[in-house]
């Protein structure tokens, strides 16, 4: 009741509205016009030269039955699944890790976080160089267990999909969770030692419940930004072999600006635009994000 | 400050953001960012044959300050994308290279390509000095919306002597004799074919001159007129059943749906004796030889027709390939840039110092009588194989992912690249694409 009543009287004495006014109109002009005009292409014809032809639902009765397309969310939702299952415990064991304030690992994390400042595109025409099965890696080291066909054969490709996106994003996680290690108060751990909890029980018992916000946060942005990894897959594999790499926001691309075929690649987009907001709507409900209390009352 | 001032200064200094967004939005104007100065602007790609367009264009606007060209080059990928974007939008360029094919014909379907039919015409010199296989390329019910500029690209069979000669073998004249061919190198632990399998568009060489060999050139004309069921005619089946057998007797290089044909990789491993054949386009030659310039001076390479198939239609002089590059003309041109644009077309292009230009880079031109210039240039074996092969080509068939829609050519690359991988039948393939087809 309190809480209602000072945001109640909050909305009264704060900036007043007119102050997002610039931010919304450029919002809207850069967001919701785009998007009330993709909506409005989902249901037409047009290739991009010329003008949009009505197609009614057309569009939407491929984009929902194709099988290109079904197999791209279910891509989709598998690379969201093992990116989430790869980065979240290697990145919070490193980030724990790194959290300590010994010299080495200061020096260590410095190591980890080259990654961060390398971009998209030139992490994945690296990659592609080393994992190249006649000049790269496996071939330079003559490593026959390097030298597999990892983004020519449909089975490993989506793989070493995973894997790359892993090694880029890795670090940025590592860094949410040093932050939220550093922040868990010393005396806790005073407290345990004191009690004989190991470093093993000190990390299941102080630690990982402490970093529970840490968690979400990194969780839910791992989530949300599976449905945009874009550039790396495009430059990495462009989609291939076959359709095996093929997640929905380059299936929404190639549509568009390889087929032309602008109408499909709008009805694409609108079901990426859906599946984010539902997503974030559905992590904000249960993990508890929106109720989100300081961990460390009274003390 | 009180709220109302505030309030009041906020929806001046936001009204005002969004005049600046707005006015900036539309002031883009015709030359499309502005950058081409005076002169009328031609859009054109940085490989290739950017030297000669650059010379030509200085070389023209010495004489004509009142009818200057200005050139503005893009790489090939986004070029592509900027291209549609920027003509759709009526922000196009007066001229702009192309390939010819379905690609172009898009754009003359929406009625942004002028029609040169009648310029061609009133000038028969120019009209003449073309080959007709390759102007066929940019014409549409009869009319011509496009004239070549740079060489012919047809798709050879290069191979490297050395390898060959390791298992004492001649190029293969005939299908069964490229089967067999792979066995002998495969049992000396050779790989036989590179291959670009990464950038799908390498495996479509193969289909191309299969169904050539196969059925003849009128079996594609079926596929490009979008006669029903085509895909399912008995020379398209049999072709990838021929293809299934080249993958599954080992015929391409270990790995090779990860390489790239952008990187030269392919190239890469023909020169440095990882493998002994690579199907490619013309331009092979100049990634070949810049990669490795001994291993061309030395003799080293080796270059052949495709094979011919046992009881097939096709003619083994027919070729398949990109015909060239052109240049099409913008209907939204005015009067005078179109009257400039048509007589660099006719006077700035393929003029000697042109052609020479061209000859010099390995292009070869699809122009008349050009035997004598072409044994004086620097790399004569090979221009003159290619000319002659352009020449006296029965047929020379446009790249399929040219000739076709860019939505059909995009299913049919993909499919095809499912084909290589074994995951599809060859049934399977041309029921998918008959699917495609329909659409």
């Amino acid at each position: 009741m309190s809480t209602a009543k000072v945001s109640a009287s909050a909305r009264h004495s704060g900036p007043p509205f007119l102050m997002a006014l610039p931010a919304l109109l450029l919002f809207a002009l850069f967001a919701l016009v785009p998007m009330a005009i993709v909506v409005y292409l989902s249901f037409t014809h047009w290739d991009g030269l010329g003008s949009p032809a009505w197609a009614g639902v057309d569009n939407w009765r491929e984009a929902l039955t194709s099988s290109v397309t079904r197999n791209a969310l279910w891509l989709t939702a598998k690379l969201m699944v093992f990116s989430w299952a790869v980065q979240t415990p290697i990145s919070l064991l490193l980030g724990v890790f790194v959290a300590g304030k010994q010299r080495y690992r200061a020096l260590l994390a410095v190591l980890y976080f080259v990654p961060l400042l390398i971009s998209t595109a030139a992490i994945a025409v690296i990659f592609k160089n080393l994992l190249d099965p006649n000049f790269g890696l496996g071939a330079a080291l003559n490593l026959p267990i390097l030298g597999q066909d990892w983004l020519g054969d449909p089975q490993l490709a989506f793989y070493a999909v995973v894997f790359v996106i892993a090694w880029q994003f890795v670090p940025f996680h590592t860094l949410l969770y040093q932050a939220g290690a550093r922040q868990i108060p010393a005396s806790l751990y005073e407290a345990a030692s004191i009690d004989g909890a190991g470093r093993v029980k000190q990390f299941w018992h102080i630690t990982l419940p402490q970093l529970r916000y840490t968690i979400v946060t990194s969780s839910t942005l791992m989530v949300v930004g599976s449905l945009t990894y874009f550039d790396l897959v495009f430059v990495l594999t462009g989609g291939g072999p076959g359709y095996s790499t093929r997640i929905l926001p380059l299936d929404m691309y190639i549509t568009g600006f390889q087929s032309n075929e602008m109408g499909l690649a709008s009805a694409i987009s609108v079901v990426l635009v859906l599946a984010g907001l539902v997503l974030s709507l559905a992590l904000l409900r249960f993990s508890g994000f929106s109720r989100m209390r300081s961990q460390q009352a009274g003390m | 400050m009180t709220p109302r001032m505030s309030r009041r200064a906020l929806i001046t200094a936001s009204a005002a953001t969004l005049t600046l967004t707005l006015a900036a939005c539309g002031s883009s104007g015709r030359t499309a960012g502005g950058a081409g100065g005076d002169g009328t602007l031609a859009w054109a790609l940085t490989q290739g044959s950017e030297a000669t367009f650059r010379a030509s264009a200085t070389e023209w606007n010495k004489d004509r300050p009142d009818s200057k060209i200005t050139y503005q080059f893009f790489q090939n990928d986004p070029y592509k994308q900027k291209l549609r974007t920027a003509v759709g939008a009526g922000n196009g360029p007066v001229l702009f290279e192309n390939w010819g094919g379905g690609g172009l014909k898009s754009y003359v379907d929406a009625g942004k390509v002028a029609d040169l039919t009648a310029d061609l015409d009133a000038s028969p010199a120019w009209k003449n000095r073309i080959f007709p296989s390759v102007l066929q390329s940019a014409t549409f019910d009869g009319k011509v919306y496009g004239v070549p500029v740079n060489g012919v690209q047809p798709v050879v069979l290069y191979y490297n002597k050395d390898l060959l000669q390791q298992v004492g073998a001649q190029p293969p004249k005939t299908w069964d004799d490229l089967l067999a061919l792979v066995k002998q190198l495969k049992a000396k632990g050779i790989a036989p074919i590179s291959m670009g399998g990464a950038s799908k568009w390498p495996d479509l060489m193969w289909l191309e001159y299969l169904v050539d060999r196969v059925g003849g050139p009128d079996t594609f004309a079926d596929i490009a007129a979008g006669k029903k069921g085509a895909w399912s005619d008995p020379a398209v089946l049999k072709a990838a059943q021929m293809i299934k057998q080249l993958v599954d007797a080992g015929g391409f290089a270990k790995g090779f749906t990860s390489v790239s044909a952008d990187t030269g990789q392919a190239e890469a491993q023909l020169y440095t004796g990882k493998a002994a054949m690579l199907l490619q386009g013309s331009w092979g030659y100049g990634s070949i030889n810049t990669g490795s310039p001994k291993f061309v001076s030395a003799g080293k390479l080796g270059w052949a027709g495709f094979p011919s198939v046992a009881g097939g239609k096709g003619d083994p002089t027919n070729i398949v390939g990109n015909t060239a590059n052109f240049f099409s003309v913008s209907a939204q041109a005015s009067a005078k840039e179109k009257k400039t644009a048509v007589s660099y077309l006719k006077d700035g292009v393929y003029n000697d110092t042109y052609v020479d230009s061209l000859l010099k880079n390995g292009d070869v031109p699809p122009v008349k009588d050009l035997d004598a210039k072409i044994k004086a240039s620097a790399n004569a074996d090979w221009s003159s194989y290619v000319y002659s092969l352009a020449r006296d080509a029965k047929n020379f068939q446009l790249s399929w992912d040219q000739a076709l829609s860019p939505e059909l050519g995009n299913d049919l690359l993909t499919h095809l690249d499912q084909l290589f991988l074994g995951e599809i039948s060859p049934e399977q393939f041309c029921a998918q694409m008959d699917k495609a087809a329909a659409k």
